[in-house]
């Protein structure tokens, strides 16, 4: 249709020009929007003014603390928490997703069941479960026949604060992450691991150089997001007195009952954190995407994520 | 062990020069019967073309002969061998996935969709294999691969990704990917019916070209013209039989059966 008219339009002869060009466009009135516009900045200005006249949001108290030596090391542990808890969710969210889709119906129930429970099970709960999983176990011992009592340890001796924390927040993150890697697993087309077979490359080559290296592109961008919901979901391990970004900050207002001021400090770090990390996943993404975007020299690419422009005709 | 090819030769009929012989090969998914009994000979060397409609099985029988699908009844002996099995005491032994693939890598194979693996160059689809299946040192693997590309005229996108190539491009690597195995059967599942028409003489040359080095190629193929000049037998297939094998130049031109005459008169 459009060619048809476009067509036309080329080879017939333009009139009356001068006509057109005297022809006035009054913009539709959008009033809808108008009203919509006032009533958002009358709202920001009362909530800007409600943030800048109310003495008792403390900012000077807020600045005062931001740097305080608890409240650097509490983020320095949520900042450790984050990192190994999301390092052992992708590592056991990559073998239970390689379970969910193996042959062996056995290992894809399992993996099933492995991600139904995690997920279906509120974090904080779970969290509070493997805290307290000497009540359930005394203590963990491995006895082999012949040989007896290779090793027994007592549960309370393990199970600290920190470790209950890693381990309960992996396995549940560990749920979202198989979920994720299988989506980016099932996105490669079976044409790829079949050429791979026809090649006479085994399994685990498959997996590991064919399958999992493509699947990275669609599961870079949820995992990014997962990492930023992980960071933030730390802050249930409060609740079992792991001495994070948070729990610092309670413990200071518990003693002064500066209690908004110091909330606003944990907002700046976790807002802070979150930030840089959204623009390291964008360099991620770029980074598993490249044989989709167009041909770039290795040299190009540096010098343009250094000063952070895009190239022409990029999908961003 | 016996699975030699001596054996299997003296015990199965199988001709000296035979590369690809199967007898009574039957395959069915649940209760579909897609293949139901096929004998083919393809002497080493030779050019089998396999024609027939979508969904004759034709397909289905070239993945049997490189293993991609299991068999269900019936023998298939690549240079006189299985491909998946071992042969004891009249047991065919599954194969472990590592042997499996050893002798897969022996057998290459094209597909429609040319399944180039997308996230690697050029050159790293033609070094993959050999590299991780085959152990080649990197500097040779990579000298192999730069000759191939040259052979299939691709010399210039060593470092392209496969989604910067046309169809007929991209075939030609796939072809040098398969080749740089060193197989000695060549299998082709309809490698030109994704390609422009402009396209496919390209890939035909480049097959013509394989033809000639002496290399043994099964091809499932819709190009009567390409089956009629390189072809050394035509093969037939409908409903998951062989209607009709021969010459494919007397084939063509007088086809005995009425199926045949049929499918040829559509096609040609």
């Amino acid at each position: 249709m459009s060619k048809v008219d476009a067509s036309e339009a080329r080879t017939q002869p333009s009139s009356g020009g001068g006509e057109v060009g005297r022809l006035v466009v009054v913009p539709r009135r959008s009033y809808g929007i108008w009203i919509g516009t006032a009533l958002t900045l009358v709202l920001s200005f009362f909530i800007l003014r409600a943030f800048a006249v109310n003495p008792a949001f403390g900012w000077e108290t807020a600045a005062g603390y931001l740097f305080h030596p608890s409240i650097m090391s509490g983020l320095l542990n949520t900042l450790i928490l984050t990192v190994v808890i999301m390092a052992l969710a992708i590592i056991i969210g990559t073998i239970v997703a390689i379970m969910r889709v193996s042959p062996s119906p056995v290992l894809r129930s399992f993996a099933g069941a492995y991600v139904w429970f995690f997920r279906g099970v509120p974090a904080l709960i779970q969290l509070i479960f493997w805290f307290n999983l000497a009540l359930l176990m005394r203590e963990l011992s491995l006895t082999l026949p012949f040989v007896g009592e290779v090793f027994s340890i007592r549960t309370n001796d393990f199970m600290t604060p920190f470790f209950s924390a890693v381990l309960a927040l992996s396995l549940c993150e560990a749920g979202y992450m198989a979920e994720i890697i299988r989506a980016g697993i099932k996105s490669v087309p079976s044409g790829q691991s079949e050429a791979a077979r026809a090649l006479g490359m085994p399994y685990r080559n498959i997996l590991t150089r064919i399958v999992l290296p493509q699947a990275m592109r669609f599961v870079v961008p949820p995992t990014g997001n997962e990492a930023i919901n992980l960071l933030k979901l730390t802050s249930l391990v409060t609740f079992i007195a792991v001495d994070d970004l948070f729990y610092s900050a309670q413990s200071i207002y518990a003693r002064t009952f500066e209690t908004i001021p110091l909330l606003i400090v944990v907002a700046f770090w976790y807002l802070a954190v979150v930030s840089i990390m959204s623009v390291g996943q964008h360099f991620l993404e770029r980074r598993f995407g490249r044989s989709e975007s167009r041909r770039e020299p290795r040299v190009a690419r540096v010098i343009r994520n250094a000063f952070g422009s895009r190239p022409k005709g990029a999908a961003t | 062990m016996s699975n030699t090819p001596s054996e299997n030769r003296a015990r199965f009929g199988v001709p000296a020069d035979s590369m690809v012989f199967a007898r009574g090969v039957r395959k069915s998914y649940g209760t579909l019967e897609v293949l139901k009994g096929v004998d083919i000979d393809v002497p080493a060397g030779s050019v089998a073309c396999i024609i027939g409609p979508s969904g004759s099985g034709k397909s289905t029988f070239l993945r049997c002969i490189n293993h991609l699908e299991k068999l269900t009844g019936g023998i298939l002996l690549v240079d006189g061998a299985f491909v998946g099995y071992d042969l004891r005491d009249d047991r065919l032994y599954e194969v472990k996935d590592d042997e499996l693939c050893q002798r897969r890598a022996e057998i290459g194979m094209l597909f429609q969709s040319f399944n180039l693996f997308s996230h690697m160059t050029v050159i790293e689809n033609l070094m993959e294999a050999p590299v991780h299946v085959r152990h080649v040192p990197v500097d040779q693997a990579k000298a192999e691969a730069l000759e191939l590309l040259s052979r299939v005229g691709l010399s210039d996108k060593v470092d392209r990704y496969p989604r910067e190539l046309s169809g007929g491009q991209q075939q030609r690597v796939a072809i040098a990917r398969a080749m740089a195995m060193k197989p000695k059967v060549l299998l082709f599942d309809e490698p030109t019916s994704a390609l422009d028409p402009e396209l496919v003489g390209e890939v035909l040359q480049v097959m013509r070209d394989l033809a000639e080095t002496g290399i043994t190629m099964v091809v499932v193929t819709h190009e009567i013209g390409f089956a009629r000049e390189i072809g050394d037998q035509l093969i037939f297939m409908d409903d998951g039989v062989i209607v009709e094998r021969g010459n494919p130049r007397e084939m063509i031109a007088d086809p005995q059966s009425l199926r045949t005459k049929e499918f040829l008169s559509k096609v040609l």
